[in-house]
């Protein structure tokens, strides 16, 4: 057992060297000079990723074999990680490495004492490569937990860019020049937003942009940890923002009623299927993911997005939300889990998903040439030149009753507003009752 | 002596007892242990734990109780689940009744049982995604709006411009009944065009031709062109009829006199324009009828909040249809045919059979059925979790479904989730005593 223990040190503090040399040098990889340490022990680890990411993901995966010789084992978690990870923990099978999706289940894991602290090399990497913004979003009581590793810009709104020249109208700067837009886009027979409310988060969403860009980031923190309430005038009026954009019949296809009962990839083929019924959709990157995989659109010529505008005077909002790579105490391998967590930071991990597409990183150090398209590359270059701007999902932060539950909370009440908009101080009094509730349990 | 002789008699007599006691509580008591550690237990512990706060730390008394009545969302799941417990048991052992008696009469009988028994061996996650499919509102996706709306257009006819609206500030407005009309009244003698967009270039008809762009009106006469105010690619001067812009054809207008009847009606020509000859002095104004523009039929909102429960009990109907049949069938192949015989020798009719003989016979297996399916359809779940859409799943939430998603599904206050699962308990109870019952009285 010590015997194990001491070689695994050794292995562990040459990965460390060889790490270290890598980032000064940034020539070419030579684990420890060609050795590879970690051969022969397996590496766990649990994502909620499936297909498409799954598979790409693999490729992140067998890099890391390829380089340490550590063989890899893969588990999808499905959508709930915390019960998935929590019974595997009880049941003494921890995987050793988890890519958390939600900064709220970071804070659950590291309070319930889960979790091994990065290490002081990661950290470091974190410093150098990544906004400071990300390390705070990892870090728990200060002491860094989370990687992020991969990243979703939230603040993109997509067009059909032949909706737009028949309208005759260009990617708009501005919120209301987007509703003019948007009601010039309606004038030539085409509703101008797909929304999809029958999905709450993506409502969530809208709200969040609006709220980021017109009350401002210290703002938006308060309101994420629910510090002022949601009757909070700045609330209200992000709400009556949305509002203008809800009660317009034009604006919407099928008015508030063919909304709310449009989910996601509805409101995603309405824009980019056979068979188009509006000109724009907001939501994330993923957007171009179904617009391509689902209805054969080529992005950037098909499809293509604008960041989502600036609000009145406030700045372009960039919200956004990612995957953090943690490490369980539990785990049985702690050594390879050190080492593949400091291998994720490095760009060189992050080049090998960007290529492959589908994903964004978070660390400044990726160069964009990495990226598969160019829609994809201004989509990351958006995201990095937020730098500290950044925000995560307000709605991922929140306690899941209030900003993560199917019909009830948050969710439900954007969906009450986007049936009647008229009333925000209502939905923001209904709203503050709801958080109060679900913050304090 | 005889004292001895008694005890003597007694104490094997007691032994044996005794040892009977003993071999009875080893054969009972690995089910007593298993009764206990998966039912008894877990009730138990539900009641005390719905005394406890969120956290299971506090104790916090009765505020559980208190906190779930006050919740309007208990009171949605009462109210729905009691509509569940009293709907889909009665329309199940009545189809089931009739469906029952009807099969006995049809020559391929344990085909069609076969048939109608099918949806038992899907699983309801499979069938509540099959009717989620089925009750979608859009007509292209939903079967059953399908028909809906395929039967009504067949009938009704569909408007030409369901899509049009006036171009906002250029002198034509919406009135109330959905008719669009000129804001100023002129004189014969005048010359109006209407602008309107919001037509996509798919939807224009094929005869459509361009605008004319003036026309002038001789006396007595009211002309001008309906017109798609919008110049593709954009450019186009709002309320002026430029080159490309194509006029709409085949549109009712009305030339209103300022009193408000209708003075003439005509359609518009090929190139969007129309004249009202032969006018008598006085001011006008011009009027497209709201038929043009009736928004096309949607059909039923099947999973909207008023429907939703209906809807979700139909699935759960088509499910459990074929149990009901079958077990009432089994019930009714078992009755004295003689009596039937008797009924109908004696000249009674069919209906008179049914109703005064086959049913007061059938009665015990009928409650049998009901009761079942009373104490089934409490703990219905997957079929609201997965037909019920996000926005009306508040709507359609039963008891059940908020037991999971108060102490799972987001809440995670298991206290709270634990006083509405003893709430539940307390509801099932008398069903359960009522079979208890009946199941005691039948063995007797």
């Amino acid at each position: 057992m010590t015997m194990r223990r001491r070689m695994a040190t050794a292995c562990c503090s040459a990965i460390t060297l060889s790490l270290g040399a890598t980032a000064c040098g940034g020539g070419p990889v030579s684990a420890g000079g060609g050795e590879k340490e970690l051969s022969g022990q397996t590496l766990s680890v649990a994502a909620v990723w499936s297909g498409a990411e799954q598979k790409n993901f693999q490729k992140v995966l067998d890099a890391f074999t390829e380089k340490t010789g550590a063989t890899t084992q893969f588990t999808s978690t499905g959508d709930n990680v915390s019960t998935v990870v929590g019974s595997k923990i009880e049941g003494g099978n921890a995987p050793d490495v988890v890519m958390v999706p939600q900064v709220g289940v970071l804070q659950q894991f590291a309070k319930k004492g889960w979790l091994k602290p990065l290490t002081p090399a990661t950290g470091k990497a974190v410093d150098a490569g990544y906004a400071p913004v990300w390390k705070e979003y990892g870090s728990v009581d200060g002491t860094l937990y989370g990687l992020y590793f991969k990243a979703a810009h939230k603040s993109t709104v997509w067009y059909s860019p032949e909706a737009f020249a028949q309208a005759g109208v260009k990617p708009p700067t501005g919120y209301e020049e987007m509703l003019k837009s948007g009601r010039a886009v309606s004038d030539s027979g085409l509703p101008a937003f797909a929304v999809a409310g029958e999905d709450g988060w993506t409502l969530t969403d809208w709200f969040e942009n609006i709220y980021l860009s017109q009350a401002g980031p210290v703002k938006y923190d308060r309101l994420a940890r629910h510090e002022i309430p949601w009757t909070d005038p700045s609330v209200v009026k992000a709400l009556t923002t949305l509002g203008e954009l809800f009660s317009d019949r034009k604006l919407i296809a099928g008015g508030q009623k063919g909304a709310l009962g449009t989910d996601f990839p509805g409101s995603v083929e309405k824009v980019f299927g056979p068979d188009p019924e509006a000109g724009m959709v907001y939501e994330g990157d993923f957007v171009a993911g179904i617009a391509k995989d689902q209805f054969g659109r080529k992005i950037g010529q098909d499809a293509a997005f604008f960041p989502f505008p600036a609000v009145a005077g406030g700045k372009a909002p960039v919200v956004s939300g990612g995957d953090a790579a943690v490490m369980l105490k539990d785990g049985g391998n702690q050594k390879a889990a050190e080492a593949f967590t400091e291998y994720l930071a490095t760009p060189e991990a992050a080049a090998v998903w960007a290529e492959a597409g589908g994903f964004l990183s978070p660390n400044k150090k990726l160069d964009v040439a990495s990226y598969g398209d160019d829609t994809l590359r201004a989509t990351a270059e958006s995201l990095i030149a937020a730098g500290d701007a950044v925000r995560f999902d307000m709605s991922d932060q929140a306690p899941a009753a209030f900003g993560g539950t199917k019909g009830v909370g948050e969710w439900k009440l954007l969906q009450d507003f986007l049936r009647d908009p008229s009333d925000p101080a209502a939905t923001a009094a209904a709203l503050e009752a709801a958080a109060a509730k679900a913050y304090q349990g | 002596m005889t004292t001895t002789l008694t005890a003597g008699a007694a104490g094997p007599r007691r032994r044996a007892r005794r040892r009977r006691r003993t071999t009875a509580v080893a054969f009972v008591l690995p089910a007593l242990l298993l009764l206990g550690a998966l039912v008894v237990y877990p009730v138990l512990f539900s009641v005390g734990r719905s005394f406890f706060d969120a956290a299971g730390t506090a104790f916090v008394g009765g505020d559980n109780y208190a906190e779930m009545f006050r919740d309007p969302a208990t009171l949605t799941a009462l109210r729905n689940s009691a509509i569940w417990v009293v709907v889909a048991p009665t329309l199940l052992t009545g189809l089931g009744l009739i469906l029952a008696v009807l099969v006995e009469k049809v020559r391929w009988a344990t085909a069609f049982k076969l048939l109608l028994f099918m949806p038992m061996a899907v699983s309801f996650l499979a069938a509540g995604i099959i009717f989620r499919l089925a009750y979608e509102e859009d007509p292209d996706k939903g079967v059953l709006n399908a028909a809906v709306v395929g039967v009504h257009d067949a009938f009704a006819g569909t408007s030409s411009y369901p899509t049009a609206r006036p171009r906002e500030d250029q002198g034509v407005t919406e009135a109330r009944d959905g008719s669009y009309g000129t804001a100023e009244a002129v004189a014969p003698g005048s010359t109006v065009n209407l602008g309107l967009v919001g037509v996509a270039p798919k939807e224009m008809p094929a005869e459509a031709r361009p605008a004319p762009a003036a026309a002038k009106a001789g006396a007595g006469e009211l002309r001008g062109a309906v017109y798609l105010d919008f110049t593709p690619g954009g450019g186009g001067r709002p309320g002026v009829v430029d080159p490309a812009e194509r006029g709409l054809p085949g549109l009712t207008v009305e030339a209103v006199r300022d009193g408000g009847a209708s003075a003439a009606t005509t359609t518009t020509a090929p190139d969007g324009s129309y004249r009202f000859e032969g006018l008598a002095d006085g001011s006008y104004t011009v009027r497209l009828p709201a038929a043009n523009f009736a928004p096309p039929f949607e059909g039923v909102s099947w999973l909207g909040p008023a429907l939703v429960t209906p809807a979700i009990i139909g699935a759960y109907l088509w499910i459990w249809t074929g149990f009901a049949m079958v077990l009432i069938g089994a019930g009714l192949s078992s009755l004295p045919r003689d009596a039937l015989e008797a009924a109908r020798m004696d000249g009674a009719n069919e209906w008179q059979v049914f109703r005064r003989i086959t049913v007061p016979l059938l009665a015990p297996v009928l409650t049998v059925v009901f009761v079942t399916l009373v104490i089934n359809v409490m703990k219905v779940f997957d079929l609201i979790y997965i037909i019920a859409p996000g926005p009306v799943q508040e709507d359609a939430t039963v008891l059940a479904t908020r037991m999971w998603l108060v102490s799972f599904g987001g809440g995670n206050d298991q206290g709270l989730g634990s006083a509405l699962g003893v709430l539940l308990l307390l509801l099932v109870i008398p069903a359960m005593v009522f079979n208890v019952r009946r199941f005691r009285r039948s063995q007797s």
